[in-house]
């Protein structure tokens, strides 16, 4: 497995394993990107009844192509009628949570079963007809790419690089919408508009992701990436490039790895790959990674402590906290009776010092720049400059020792 | 218009509206915003004149924020006329900063607080330019202006109450507009946060710009403001502080929600 691997990787498994890998990845692109606005816009559900919305559309274009005497297989005809139900049913939904008293996620249920359920009695139907070639329609549902011509890698490229045009035309008009829609508006961005074009975005991405990935799938290529990329970076920009990275490997890889064994499904090997990213992420990711969140608050709870473990110290007070007294022991600033070490003492002093400068500080200095960091944890010499201390110093005295014989 | 000549003028049959003043920075005619069938604001008249900084005063539910969302076109209204500077407001939102209350954001957001300053400079930037040394230099400055030139690159979700209101002002700061709207910029904010706006603020009005807030304290209205427009849904009264947010129109707005010994707190000039 592990050449066969390598050889797709590099692209030297066969043709059509070729051009599946580079529609995959330009696929991961356009989604993960046309998808960072739908995640931050809190809307990434609708992108699950807009891709069931399409199923109709391939059956009825299918049956009207074969009604005017073709086969019925052609992929730019499909793809145009799953395009118009899924803005039909996209519009359904808009209309429903804008005019009805219906809330959006009870629209999105009723818009995604009934027109799932429709297209499966289309298929169903189809299935019965004489004419027109119907084999292969139902793997619009999982996709399938054992039969992806160069031209289905042509309409994914040049699908994807439009969607990848519009998000970088109008991230800033969509940005705005997705964080403060009143704002937006006030400022004279007509929301409206600006919601329906991310959503149509939303719907391209759906429909040339149909032969590839598959209308039950192609909404985690939607979702996955940006709600990963958000946790390497705090900046819109950052999460709209990493998304699209993302998705672009998971669509690379993932292709690669179905294609280095036989009958592994691409479009859920894609899927599991963006997946895989998410859970490294969501573990490891530094500052908003779970991982990360444990060493921070450990770390936190051990400052705490040793704060006040040298502030009793400083105040002569006794310490039966087993927390404090192990974080002070294992510094060396108490001995095993729990007098304070040498160290101790002096750490203890340097504690009680800057708690009171600190308190002068904050009655001093009302910006918040300045009074805003105190937190009872950090040292005033990182906020203050030296003159600034000493000024300080001046109104509360000279340094005092404290704690056991001195 | 007192309260007899209005009721004078209903029985007549004739308009309440007043005609609009072609100049007013912001004048609204007969303006009415509902929900459902429950009209939030009804058929409120006002006008703001030049270089004033005016407070829009109410109880909870008087339509307050309505009546500043329906101005600005983010709300429909059902009916009424607003004119900015002479124009419709379509044709002036140039001219128009709005700061819009900071719980309706996600202040987890992925944005930095240059990002959101730079939101008030979109305008200029357009679909296609990139942000430049100059603006980001604007943007600066309008931080340093609210006192968070330090804060430039963190987060937002890293940021106070108070400082999240300051970024906002900021933002409204760099579009360089004339008139002024702000819905609630003191609500939960410490009390150096509301030096610091009202410092601005004040600023603004000095450069012969106009400001509006939204207002809920009572306390402050005399120091802050010189024009009040008292509303709970229809307007009680509109004009300069000193004859208009009297005893007698405080308790026309409450009603029996304000207690005769507040409004003896406030130490009002009876008129």
């Amino acid at each position: 497995m592990w050449p066969a691997f390598l050889d797709a990787l590099l692209l030297q498994s066969g043709y059509n394993a070729a051009l599946v890998a580079v529609g995959a990845a330009l696929l991961g692109i356009a989604a993960g990107s046309g998808g960072t606005f739908l995640f931050l816009r809190k809307r990434a559900l609708v992108s699950d009844a807009v891709a069931h919305a399409t199923l109709p559309g391939v059956g009825l274009a299918f049956i009207v192509m074969v009604a005017l005497g073709g086969d019925g297989r052609d992929l730019l005809g499909l793809l145009l009628g799953s395009a118009i139900t899924a803005w039909i049913g996209l519009v359904l939904v808009e209309w429903m949570a804008r005019r009805t008293r219906l809330a959006e996620d009870a629209a999105i249920g009723a818009v995604l079963s009934v027109f799932f359920g429709f297209g499966i009695v289309l298929l169903t139907v189809i299935q019965t007809m004489s004419a027109g070639r119907q084999a292969g329609l139902e793997s619009f549902l999982l996709g399938a790419t054992a039969g992806m011509l160069f031209q289905d890698a042509v309409v994914i490229a040049v699908g994807g690089a439009l969607a990848v045009a519009t998000v970088y035309l109008l991230r800033r008009p969509m940005t705005l919408v997705a964080f403060d829609p009143d704002y937006a508006a006030a400022y004279g961005f007509n929301v409206k508009r600006i919601d329906l074009v991310m959503m149509g975005l939303v719907m391209a991405v759906t429909v040339i992701g149909l032969k590839l990935v598959g209308l039950i799938l192609v909404v985690a290529m939607l979702i996955i990436p940006p709600v990963t990329a958000r946790f390497w970076t705090d900046r819109t920009d950052g999460v709209i490039w990493i998304a699209g990275i993302l998705g672009g490997v998971s669509g690379y890889v993932g292709a690669a790895l179905s294609a280095s064994a036989p009958s592994i499904p691409t479009g859920p090997i894609i899927v599991l790959v963006c997946f895989g990213l998410f859970t490294f992420s969501i573990l490891f990711a530094p500052g908003r990674g779970v991982l990360a969140a444990v060493i921070r608050h450990q770390r936190f709870q051990v400052r705490v402590h040793r704060r006040q473990g040298l502030l009793a110290l400083a105040h002569g007070e006794p310490i039966f906290d087993p927390l404090t007294i192990t974080v002070l022991r294992r510094s060396k600033l108490i001995r095993r009776d729990r007098v304070a070490t040498e160290a101790g003492r002096a750490q203890a002093a340097k504690a009680l010092r800057d708690e009171k400068r600190w308190e002068v500080a904050r009655r001093v200095y009302h910006d918040e720049a300045i009074s805003g960091r105190y937190d009872g944890l950090t040292p005033i010499e990182t906020v203050l400059t030296p003159d600034e201390i000493a000024a300080i110093d001046r109104e509360i005295g000279g340094p005092t020792t404290v704690g056991g014989a001195v | 218009m007192t309260a007899a000549s209005l009721e004078l003028a209903a029985e007549g049959g004739r308009t309440l509206h007043s005609a609009i003043d072609a100049d007013s920075p912001l004048s609204i005619q007969g303006m009415t915003v509902s929900y459902g069938e429950k009209p939030a604001v009804f058929s409120v008249d006002a006008a703001f004149p030049r270089e004033s900084m005016a407070a829009i005063i109410g109880p909870n539910g008087a339509g307050k924020s309505t009546l500043l969302k329906a101005v600005l076109g983010i709300i429909p209204t059902l009916s009424g006329k607003v004119s900015v500077f002479g124009e419709p407001v379509e044709k002036a939102r140039r001219r128009i900063a709005y700061v819009p209350q900071r719980a309706s954001v996600d202040w987890d957001f992925p944005t930095r607080v240059i990002d959101v300053v730079m939101m008030g400079l979109y305008r200029e930037l357009g679909l296609l330019h990139f942000e430049t040394r100059r603006h980001r230099d604007m943007a600066c400055d309008c931080l340093e202006r609210v006192g968070m030139a330090n804060f430039a690159h963190r987060q937002i979700g890293q940021l106070s109450g108070g400082q999240q209101q300051r970024v906002f002002l900021a933002r409204a700061l760099a579009q360089d507009a004339d008139l002024y709207l702000l819905d609630e910029p003191f609500a939960g904010v410490d009390a150096t946060t509301e030096k610091a706006i009202i410092h601005v603020l004040k600023g603004l009005k000095e450069e012969n710009r106009t400001v509006v807030c939204v207002h809920h304290d009572l306390a402050t209205v005399t120091e802050y403001f010189d024009r009040v427009l008292l509303i709970n849904v229809r307007k009680v009264a509109d004009g300069p502080v000193d004859t208009t947010f009297t005893a007698e129109n405080l308790q026309t707005t409450y009603g029996g929600r304000l207690a005769t010994a507040q409004i003896d707190q406030l130490q009002l000039s009876l008129a």
